[in-house]
């Protein structure tokens, strides 16, 4: 979706203001929130892409305005509830009225030490790559209302594809419980010209990690 | 857990209480539900409060300058490296290492959300999940740099890596100069996490020997 959250390129957001010695956490809540989120992901309540779908859903103005971890709460507490975890009035309550859905694995101990790995998202190839290192190729100029890993600058760019990373889960279907319908992903690297235009830093270049759908033969 | 105490400095303030109270009725709730141990909560933040970090990140730097056939596996495939390492159990998989040079400047930034190495860098800053960050870095990578302080020659060569799929990055700077014979013990702690964001550049040996 081309939501706020798709920044790369906008202007108006001020200066990077790194804080020194900064903490992990900046509240004991935001611990709590992180290790709920990847709890409920590991009981596979709901894959990657349903969550970053969940943050990008938020309203633009909520998007803004809320702390990292507090869009991890808002999204925990909107999933939770949309795909029958918990019902909104046992949050409200703060204790659950009903018994719990049935899940194949509790998030105990054991498997907190599985999670602390990320899982492998790479998928055996269904078919040949369709491009080759040095290709010229064209970001498609999509517009899907529901989640994408295609950023809006590199939308009708041309780049080169700098390398072949395997068949890799395809958010774009993985997201709206369309399967993991994997896909080839590559990297593709544009000059910083062809995205800003003529004035851009002459020595600048930026790539994407770019699957398949994404991409066109960019004609010469 | 031990940081309720700057929580007014950080302009959370304002969701503190309201936060604290939903987040906790979340996890009463999802624990009497019986999906969650409140204990591997704990387990999970421990871990990253103080096990998993960027100075496992600056071990596989400090090697990699230490060692040009680790470099060089690590170069070529960055999960196979690390794993071996065994500094971790298991390191996610597709985790890529791009080598600063002279010439080259690499920065990673993830401009849809907030993707990051945490096998080797442990979570992310705040400012690299910040709206300024995830703008800027794709199209003024030099004023980003400028906000860290960091001024780089006019004709290097900036390279950035948009991390919009699940393949990470871990930038391996230049080996700083007046470092030439150290272990990979000394040189470990030259290594900083925004070195290999590519935000920032090693420490100055001379001001650490």
């Amino acid at each position: 979706m081309d939501g706020v959250h798709d920044m790369g390129g906008m202007h108006g957001f001020g200066k990077v203001e790194p804080e020194q010695n900064e903490p992990v956490f900046h509240a004991e809540w935001e611990s709590r929130c992180l290790a709920l989120n990847r709890a409920m992901g590991a009981i596979g309540a709901w894959n990657i892409d349903v969550g970053r779908s969940g943050i990008e859903e938020l309203p633009p103005e909520v998007y803004l305005t809320r702390s990292y971890y507090g869009k991890w709460a808002l999204r925990l507490e909107k999933l939770v509830v949309k795909l029958g975890f918990a019902g909104a009035d046992e949050i409200a309550a703060g204790r659950a009225l009903r018994p719990g859905k049935t899940i194949e694995r509790k998030f105990d101990v054991p498997a907190m030490s599985r999670t602390l790995a990320r899982g492998s998202f790479g998928r055996k190839e269904t078919s040949p790559a369709r491009f080759q290192v040095g290709d010229r190729v064209r970001a498609k100029n999509i517009h899907p209302a529901t989640h994408t890993r295609l950023p809006r600058y590199a939308r009708g760019r041309v780049g080169v594809i700098e390398a072949l990373r395997g068949c890799h889960v395809f958010p774009d279907s993985a997201a709206i419980g369309a399967g993991e319908n994997p896909q080839w992903l590559y990297t593709v690297l544009f000059e910083g010209r062809e995205l800003w235009g003529e004035n851009a830093d002459p020595t600048l270049r930026v790539s994407i990690e770019a699957f398949d759908p994404y991409l066109e033969t960019a004609v010469p | 857990m031990a940081h309720d105490h700057d929580e007014e400095h950080h302009g959370h303030g304002s969701e503190l209480s309201e936060m604290q109270l939903r987040v906790r009725a979340l996890e009463t709730v999802l624990a009497e539900k019986g999906y969650i141990d409140p204990a591997a909560l704990d387990a999970m933040i421990e871990a990253y409060e103080t096990r998993i970090g960027p100075h496992i990140g600056a071990r596989v730097v400090a090697k990699a300058w230490a060692d040009p056939a680790f470099k060089r596996a690590l170069l070529d495939d960055a999960t196979g490296a690390v794993h071996g390492l065994g500094l971790i159990n298991r390191v996610g998989d597709h985790l890529i290492a791009v080598e600063n040079s002279a010439t080259l400047h690499n920065m990673i930034v993830c401009t849809l959300c907030s993707c990051y190495p945490w096998e080797v860098l442990g979570l992310p800053p705040v400012w690299y999940k910040s709206a300024p960050y995830r703008s800027r870095a794709v199209n003024d990578p030099r004023g980003v740099l400028a906000d860290f302080g960091l001024s780089l020659p006019a004709d290097t060569q900036i390279r950035v890596w948009d991390s919009t799929a699940e393949t990470r990055f871990i930038v391996v700077p230049m080996r700083p100069a007046g470092s030439e014979g150290w272990s990979e013990e000394k040189l470990a702690p030259l290594v900083t996490r925004d070195c290999m964001i590519g935000t920032g550049l090693p420490k100055d040996p001379r001001g650490i020997a």
